[in-house]
């Protein structure tokens, strides 16, 4: 998996391009955190556009970045989630601590 | 795997390493593809077995290497998969299974592997041994 990352003042839009796994979410966790630190992140606006495949390690690494950022306040967006994505958020309860909105400029819009 | 005249059957073995995750889910998805599942039935498979390997993984034999099986069968539209490891062994099953239970919270893990293979398969059964190892057993029937 590859991601691409960008950040707008205090928020940072991922996105993922492949697989999230407990393999691959092992690498990209700490990537996003060092983000996070470095240019004081708030909100993170995560991007399934291009993920062809995710399990229940991309919940846990998810609710890990919703830790680091939910003493400030921030928040957790999910966008472009399809069927299955969507199926396991719904499962897992992470619609409790994230919110879902079609695109990246919708949840820029809130932020 | 259980006694059962399968149509078509596999059996695959490989190292507890997390590289191997996405190679099993892929097999099995490839294995099953024969049925004509739509692909939503072959990414619930998918997601399935990837949470059943992972566990494997992670919790079956702590530091050391040793190898995960996978058996999958197929009768009718009937697919049968197991998962199985000959590691520690799982105390308490039914708190395994409850949402949100997980001994490594501290390794991000959700606790949510066994909620989302019951949820996306048609059957889940885990047997478990302290000691011995444990198997998870799962099937799904396609739809025509």
């Amino acid at each position: 998996m590859k991601l691409v990352y960008k950040c707008i003042g205090k928020n940072m839009v991922v996105k993922f391009i492949g697989e999230i796994d407990h393999h691959q979410s092992k690498t990209v966790r700490e990537e996003i955190d060092s983000v996070i630190y470095n240019d004081n992140i708030k909100n993170i606006i995560f991007d399934f556009s291009n993920v062809d495949f995710m399990d229940s390690s991309g919940i846990g690494m998810i609710l890990g970045r919703y830790k680091k950022v939910e003493d400030k306040d921030g928040k957790i967006f999910l966008v472009n989630v399809r069927g299955n994505l969507d199926d396991i958020f719904k499962i897992s309860g992470l619609y409790s601590v994230a919110q879902k909105y079609n695109t990246v400029s919708e949840a820029l819009e809130v932020v | 795997m259980d006694n059962i005249n399968f149509d078509n059957y596999m059996h695959l073995e490989f190292l507890n390493k997390s590289e191997n995750e996405s190679f099993a889910r892929a097999t099995v998805g490839a294995f099953v593809a024969q049925l004509d599942p739509t692909v939503s039935a072959i990414t619930e498979i998918k997601t399935a077995v990837s949470e059943a390997v992972t566990n494997a993984v992670i919790y079956a034999y702590e530091s050391k290497i040793d190898y995960i099986y996978i058996s999958c069968g197929i009768v009718g539209r009937d697919v049968y998969i197991n998962v199985e490891d000959k590691g520690i062994g799982i105390p308490d099953i039914e708190q395994a299974l409850e949402p949100a239970y997980t001994t490594k919270p501290e390794s991000e893990r959700a606790g949510m592997g066994f909620t989302i293979m019951q949820s996306f398969m048609d059957e889940l059964t885990v047997e478990s041994k302290t000691g011995v190892g444990t198997i998870v057993k799962m099937m799904k029937s396609i739809e025509e």
